[in-house]
């Protein structure tokens, strides 16, 4: 079953939904609404009368759909195990069909589905961000103008070089304990190349041959999540077609979703694709988060030197529920000497970012986002770590605006400072 | 139009932001957790803020004619919260706040909205529980679960939701607030006004604020789990645990198509060779707990079964995951699950295990039994798929046939899920002619007009009509 193909793909999945309504204890949207339309049940009956015809594909129908943060919160605690996010994605991609997308997101779709309009983009944005932006610190901005954007939030400046531009295409080590190659994903690549930076310097430490393939883009997740999934098949083709081409024993992700799109979706799109199908099943197969990886290297402890500070660690929903990386980075985090982790209350729940919600309902993003900081607050950590840019980017914003000190760091960060890495 | 007249008078008193009209939305309230049953459309979907805009609606419903449909989290299993007739559903989302934890008198006051889960989270820190505990404590509202009279997993030592509803104010028909009960242990005045409106479903009155009693929180229990080749044996260990003086605070028993189904899905090593599993939590005082831990051993073995108990907190939880996986196991068999809730007295738990083996077989049907057998409470879920007419058919006639068991054994049509309209024509088998008669006096006394959840329990409709 492929939900990119269209609601008549979930038909099962819909009618296995018994209406119990556990995934309102569960759905962060559905806790700040308090409308049955914005849980999975009430999603599920919407997807259900579009299909059936019972209601009509209009704009208010469009807007029901992108009120859901893709999180799988509500399939981790489904009794029947009903694949939510496969009914919201093919739901959405049918509305996109029946009625076009809104602009702002065929625009953003258009500048990620074409790498070199990307890379051209961003680095011209690199260079003009300071006209639009105002710096309130080396690396946080806030919108001059509105922009379309809300002018309180705060967003991580692009780097002056991306992470692509600043790193070789391979490195090699003498008598490796593997070979992988490293997908760095927009955000890193763009706005967080310290991360690409750290996870070399620690694969390098622990005699990881890496490849960091130059002519890699876009994952498409963005595009997948909104609807537009039929573009995404090219992506995946020319992802499967340059990650199959080196020998090596996995292809390693540093953000759940990007990792995701890997693991779940390209085969999907894939699968009827003569001569892409088993490729795309194998290169999923390899796929693999850094911190398991890292976790089943093993982490050379010996390595490791002690650094004195408390942290916390945020669980990105795509890297947890999606990947099933939960306990790996916990793991790591504690096998630091000095680190004293506090784990969070509620570590797995969104913290309302995902991906272009958080431009379009900024609003409610960040309400979703004040319930991680109180979470956060009541740690004393001072340093939180995850294992996603974006969760970063939002969790900088609230931090941020709420003058709370805590940093933000990817776990692969921690780890390549304890192993001596500086930036 | 009256119904436009009717939302603009809602929306002027309740503000337009607790008036849900789009039909994006109203869909969403067609329905509740109940399987195989007609949905019904809103017109419109209001969420008051407090017992004032209650009364308001109440009074502009009067004005149009138009029904009232209340609702909490909508989880109910009876086609409770269903607005047949279209009209007003009144959601209690908004009115979701505890306005007090009495740790003197050992009461909370919340408002309907309240999620029983959080109440419990409120009152943890002082020591106490509030312990009705439906498998949905993490969704439903107080409102809804007193409105429905809910029990749960600790029924047979606690008692069900009418056991801790001490007080309550009710929103009548025709729009005049009732306060009946209050915060003392004992209170004789008058009829008792808070049982009757306890477990009535929303056809009597709108509930607005609960006062619940709650009881410190037990300070040691023992988990234990024990396993049985016969039926037999399974349910004469459960009568034998009673009749030896020991009240488990959970006395849970699992069939043999539950277990399997339970290990194919969650792999937690259960044995599938057993016809029965039973989950035995004792609470209490430490030395009691032993004693009566001791004894249940006992008589478990006397019964040819054998027994694991729980060592720590960690092998708690694995045994509970086999009891909560129960309807999640179940349910993803078929893409359909019609759960049941026929209650027997607990001696007859065995023969009602036994009848409903025979039920599943006579009308070729799949399915796997669980359920509160210390109270004889048991939860009969069938697997099926709707859209197998057939099928369907079999299952209509199985679910009669378990309902015609139950009262022959001296039991009851529902010992939790409510009557709503799933099971209001089978309600002459259990009450009689004169027992329908009564409950429709009481509510053409309490709503002539028939606006209150009309269709719900008893109708009045025809009558209406004559
Ligand atoms: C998976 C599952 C497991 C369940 N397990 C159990 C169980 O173990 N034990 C059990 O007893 N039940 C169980 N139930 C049934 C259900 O969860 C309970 O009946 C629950 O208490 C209903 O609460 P609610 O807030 O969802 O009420 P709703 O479904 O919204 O409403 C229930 C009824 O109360 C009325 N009502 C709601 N609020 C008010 C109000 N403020 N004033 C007046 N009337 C009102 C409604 O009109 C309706 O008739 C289960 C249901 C599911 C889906
Ligand atoms: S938890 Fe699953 S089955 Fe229950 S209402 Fe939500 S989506 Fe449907
Ligand atoms: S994926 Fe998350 S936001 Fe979307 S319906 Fe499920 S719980 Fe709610």
């Amino acid at each position: 079953m492929n939900p990119l193909n269209g609601l008549g793909a979930v038909e099962e999945e819909i009618i296995r939904c018994m209406k119990c309504g556990n995934c309102q204890a569960v759905c962060p949207i559905y806790q700040e609404l308090k409308l049955e339309s914005s849980v999975a049940r009430g999603k599920i009956r919407l997807a259900e009368a579009l299909f059936k015809g019972e209601i009509l594909a209009t704009p208010a129908l469009s807007e029901r759909f992108d009120l859901c943060l893709t999180c799988l919160a509500c399939e981790s605690i489904c009794p029947s195990g009903v694949k939510v996010s496969d009914i919201i994605l093919a739901t959405r991609r049918e509305l996109a069909r029946r009625k076009g997308l809104p602009w702002i997101k065929r625009a953003l779709f258009s500048t990620l589905q074409h790498p070199r309009i990307l890379r051209r983009g961003a680095k011209i944005a690199a260079r003009l961000q300071d006209l639009v932006f105002r710096r309130l610190d080396s690396d946080k901005m806030q919108p001059r103008f509105p922009l379309g954007l809300e002018r309180r939030r705060i967003f991580p400046a692009l780097a002056p070089q991306s992470l692509l531009e600043q790193v070789e295409e391979k490195y090699s080590v003498p008598k490796p304990l593997a070979r992988v190659a490293l997908f760095a994903g927009c955000l890193t690549n763009y706005v967080f190349p310290g991360v690409g930076l750290a996870t070399l310097y620690l694969l390098r430490q622990h005699r990881v041959e890496v490849v960091v393939p130059r002519s890699q883009h876009c994952c498409g997740s963005p595009l997948i999540y909104g609807g537009a999934a039929d573009v995404v098949k090219e992506m995946a083709r020319s992802h499967v077609a340059l990650f199959s081409g080196f020998k090596v024993d996995a292809i390693l992700t540093l953000c759940g979703t990007c990792g995701e799109a890997f693991h779940h979706f390209y085969p999907r799109l894939l699968q009827d694709a003569p001569g892409y199908g088993e490729k795309a099943e194998e290169l999923a197969q390899k796929t693999m988060d850094i911190a398991r990886f890292l976790y089943q290297l093993p982490l050379d402890r010996n390595l490791l030197k002690p650094l004195e500070l408390t942290a916390t660690y945020h669980q990105p929903c795509h890297l947890g529920r999606g990947l099933g990386v939960v306990q790996e980075p916990i793991e790591l985090i504690k096998s630091v000497p000095g680190v004293r982790y506090v784990p969070l209350q509620n570590p797995a729940r969104c913290c309302g970012n995902a991906g272009s919600f958080s431009l379009t309902h900024y609003p409610l993003s960040y309400s979703i986002l004040t319930h991680k900081l109180k979470d956060i607050a009541a740690t004393g950590a001072e340093v939180v770590l995850t294992g996603c840019p974006a969760c970063r980017m939002q969790l900088l914003d609230g931090l941020s605006q709420e003058r709370m000190p805590q940093k933000v760091w990817h776990t692969v960060e921690l780890l390549a400072r304890a192993c001596g890495f500086s930036k | 139009m009256t119904l436009e007249k009717a939302i603009e008078a809602l929306r002027r008193e309740l503000g337009p932001q607790n008036v849900i009209t789009a039909p994006e939305e109203l869909i969403c309230y067609s329905y509740d957790a109940t399987a195989d049953l007609p949905e019904g459309r809103p017109d419109v979907v209001v969420t008051p803020e407090n017992t004032e805009q209650v009364v308001k609606v109440v009074k502009i419903a009067r004005q149009f004619r138009l029904p009232i449909y209340p609702r909490g989290a909508g989880t109910n299993l009876s086609g409770g919260t269903v607005p047949l007739k279209g009209g007003i559903v009144l959601a209690t989302v908004k009115m979701n706040r505890i306005l007090e934890i009495d740790p003197t008198n050992l009461t909370a006051t919340v408002q309907p909205g309240v999620i029983i889960q959080e109440l419990n989270n409120a009152v943890a820190p002082y020591g106490l529980i509030y312990p009705p505990d439906p498998g949905t404590v993490a969704t439903a509202t107080m409102g809804g679960s007193v409105a429905e009279c809910s029990g749960g997993l600790r029924g047979l030592k606690y008692g069900v939701t009418r056991n801790y509803v001490m007080g309550l104010e009710v929103v009548l028909a025709n729009g005049e607030v009732l306060r009946c009960g209050g915060k003392t242990v004992k209170n004789v005045t008058g009829y008792d006004l808070v049982r009757l409106f306890t477990g009535s479903e929303g056809t009597l009155g709108i509930i607005t604020e609960i006062i619940v009693r709650l009881i410190p929180a037990p300070p040691a229990r023992e988990t234990m789990l024990a396993g049985f080749s016969r039926l037999a044996d399974a349910g004469n260990a459960v009568t034998q645990i009673i009749e030896h003086k020991v009240i488990p605070a959970t006395l849970e028993i699992m069939d043999r198509v539950t277990v399997e189904v339970v290990e194919s899905y969650a792999r937690i090593g259960l044995p599938t060779d057993v016809a029965a599993l039973l989950l035995i939590e004792v609470d209490g005082l430490p030395e009691v707990v032993k004693a009566e831990a001791n004894t249940v051993k006992r008589i478990v073995a006397q019964n040819n079964g054998w027994i694991k108990t729980a060592e720590d907190e960690i092998q708690r939880e694995n045994l509970l995951t086999a009891r909560r996986a129960a309807l999640p196991a179940l349910a993803r068999v078929k893409p359909t699950t019609i759960l049941e809730d026929a209650t027997v007295p607990r001696s007859k738990v065995t023969d009602m295990l036994l009848a409903l083996e025979e039920i599943a077989k006579k009308y070729n049907l799949l399915i796997g039994t669980f359920g509160h057998a210390g109270d004889g409470n048991l939860h009969p879920t069938i697997l099926a798929d709707a859209r197998d007419e057939e099928e369907m058919k079999r299952v209509r006639a199985a679910v009669e046939e378990i309902f015609r068991v139950a009262i022959s054994l001296g039991g009851t049509l529902t010992g939790e899920h409510g009557i709503g309209v799933a099971k209001k024509r089978f309600l002459p088998w259990e009450m009689g002619e004169t027992g329908v008669w009564v409950l429709k006096q009481i509510k053409k006394a309490l709503d002539p007009d028939n606006l209150l959840n009309p269709g719900k329990i008893v109708d009045l409709a025809q009558e209406e009509r004559s």
